[in-house]
């Protein structure tokens, strides 16, 4: 369980983090969401003691980070931003040496080293200094750093940042086998990973939570919500459409081939729209229901109205 | 104290992970060689002790020392992994200790490779060893005084040159805050007891009376407690500055 309450962290002239409280359960993977600044990594470098809060608390089981830092420590894997580390020594060498951090020695130490390095598959450059590979394999590195000692709580920032589609896709797969009974929190801005791999979504803005819920309820919040979007052979009057009973709208593309039928609040509309192309005989190639758009509210939410 | 031994070990073998030891190594004994050989006159004085090699221990340091502190926590600050560091269950104090005597067990290494010059004085007279003995332990001592500060003016700045400049000259000050150049500062308005405070820090008169043999509890205390001082120092600075 981690608790935060109240946690506030000012620089000379800013606040970075405005009173922020949640908490977090065991077998949450909590997607940690906000624009560049908004107070993400700092939130992050508090939760694990690196940063000391200006004002709040911050509790890992029970663990008070300020006051029983090396115990709540000890239960805490983290990738810093940027996955740092040190550039001159082997990867054996640097997973070794977390490993011994952790209180892991002979055997346990070498297996713990082999099972990380196994699972984010660094077997193949494990004696190569870490200054000489490439992004993706450093950011693996910070990885298998992290997850080594089998930690309760894994807090992760942007652990997919640098890597291409097929790491990014290792990575979330590896997020989503560890989750079952830990706790998880990913920091990203990359929107399709949360919707892949978070139980639970939460965006800040300016220090501050303003959602708060799964990816599916904050799809909800979407206006595409339920919108059906049509791909035409050719452009028609949009008129019909506007006129069913529950539709808010129609967006139109420019070359008109493409049309997104908005709903009124929670409305169902795609039995009437469905209908109305049937009745129509429009020349329609493709039709689809949309979830909702993840970054469509997360502009509205982070920037406000004035978008 | 699990922390300290792993982040000494790390420590210890980054120094090897680079060309940096062994370029230290190597200039190190050359210098100490030519200040003792040509500088010290060492043959030409014919006597059998080491007190040309001691002397010039504290102006050889100055600028060795902090090339070997510089990077203790500099490089971690550049880098990021400071972060990391300060976010594994180690604690402040068992960094920069395990930091420190990495690099002073490393500066130790570079004096125990002199021992060329203990056989060669035992070869040709009858030195007194005890003297010598002690010469080397004042001798890591001071380097021990001169890597704390290093250490401290390292936490400071994340670039390695500043923090080379600031140890070189922050060393420089207590080598010679026995001499006229520190004490006519304070001579004509501070009191005597002052100017004897002043004087009684500087690096090279407790040197001194160590390498030539005489061991006092107080200059023992002095280096030690200068160690600790810097040390502490180090650790609050490092702890203001991690996240700049």
């Amino acid at each position: 369980m981690i608790e935060i309450q109240q946690l506030t962290k000012r620089f000379a002239a800013h606040t970075a983090v405005d009173g922020l409280s949640f908490t977090v359960a065991p077998g949450e993977v909590l997607g940690f969401l906000g624009p560049n600044g908004a107070g993400k990594s700092t939130t992050m470098k508090m939760l694990t003691g690196f940063l000391a809060p200006t004002s709040g608390t911050a509790r890992v089981f029970g663990h008070d980070i300020q006051r029983d830092t090396l115990a709540a420590q000890r239960l805490i894997g983290y990738l810093p931003e940027g996955a740092p580390c040190y550039g001159d020594m082997t990867v054996a060498g640097f997973l070794g040496f977390i490993a011994e951090v952790r209180g892991l020695k002979g055997a346990l130490k070498r297996q713990a080293v082999q099972t990380a390095s196994e699972k984010v598959q660094l077997e193949s450059v494990l004696n190569q200094r870490i200054e000489t590979l490439s992004k993706g394999f450093k950011r693996r590195v910070g990885l298998a750093q992290a997850i080594l000692h089998d930690p309760k709580v894994l807090i992760l920032d942007e652990p997919t940042d640098g890597l291409d589609p097929n790491q990014k896709h290792q990575v979330r797969k590896l997020i989503q086998s560890l989750a079952k009974d830990k706790i998880v929190i990913v920091s990203t801005h990359i929107l399709e990973e949360v919707a892949a791999v978070c139980t639970r979504a939460l965006i800040i803005a300016h220090g501050k939570v303003v959602a708060d819920g799964t990816p599916y309820e904050l799809e909800r919040q979407s206006k595409y919500h339920q919108a059906v979007s049509l791909v035409l052979e050719q452009p028609v009057d949009v008129q019909p459409l506007t006129a069913l009973a529950g539709v808010a709208g129609v967006e139109q593309s420019e070359d008109g081939l493409q049309l997104t039928v908005l709903p009124e609040g929670d409305a169902v509309i795609f039995p009437a729209v469905n209908a109305l192309l049937a009745a129509q005989n429009w020349p329609v190639r493709e039709v689809n229901v949309e979830r909702g758009r993840l970054d469509e509210v997360f502009r509205r939410l982070t920037v406000g109205d004035a978008a | 104290m699990m922390g300290l031994s792993v982040v000494f070990k790390r420590e210890l073998a980054s120094y090897f992970a680079t060309p940096l030891a062994y370029v230290f190594l190597v200039i190190f004994l050359v210098m100490a060689g030519v200040f003792t050989f040509y500088l010290g006159g060492f043959f030409e004085r014919g006597q059998a002790d080491l007190q040309p090699f001691f002397n010039f221990h504290p102006w050889l340091y100055l600028f060795l020392i902090p090339a070997i502190g510089m990077r203790l926590w500099s490089e971690e600050r550049k880098s990021g992994t400071i972060e990391l560091l300060m976010t594994l269950p180690i604690s402040r104090t068992a960094s920069v200790l395990g930091k420190f005597l990495a690099a002073w067990v490393f500066a130790g290494l570079a004096l125990l490779l002199t021992f060329p010059m203990v056989i060669t004085v035992n070869y040709l007279g009858n030195p007194d060893n005890g003297a010598i003995i002690t010469g080397y332990l004042g001798s890591w001592l001071l380097a021990g005084g001169y890597l704390a500060i290093a250490s401290c003016m390292s936490a400071l700045t994340r670039n390695q040159v500043i923090a080379f400049i600031l140890a070189v000259a922050t060393c420089f000050v207590f080598v010679v805050s026995g001499f006229p150049l520190v004490l006519d500062a304070f001579n004509g308005w501070a009191p005597q007891s002052v100017l004897d405070a002043v004087s009684s820090l500087s690096f090279l008169i407790r040197f001194q009376a160590i390498s030539q043999g005489v061991v006092d509890l107080r200059d023992l205390l002095y280096f030690l407690s200068l160690i600790a001082a810097w040390l502490a120092a180090t650790a609050v600075v490092v702890d203001l500055k991690k996240a700049d």
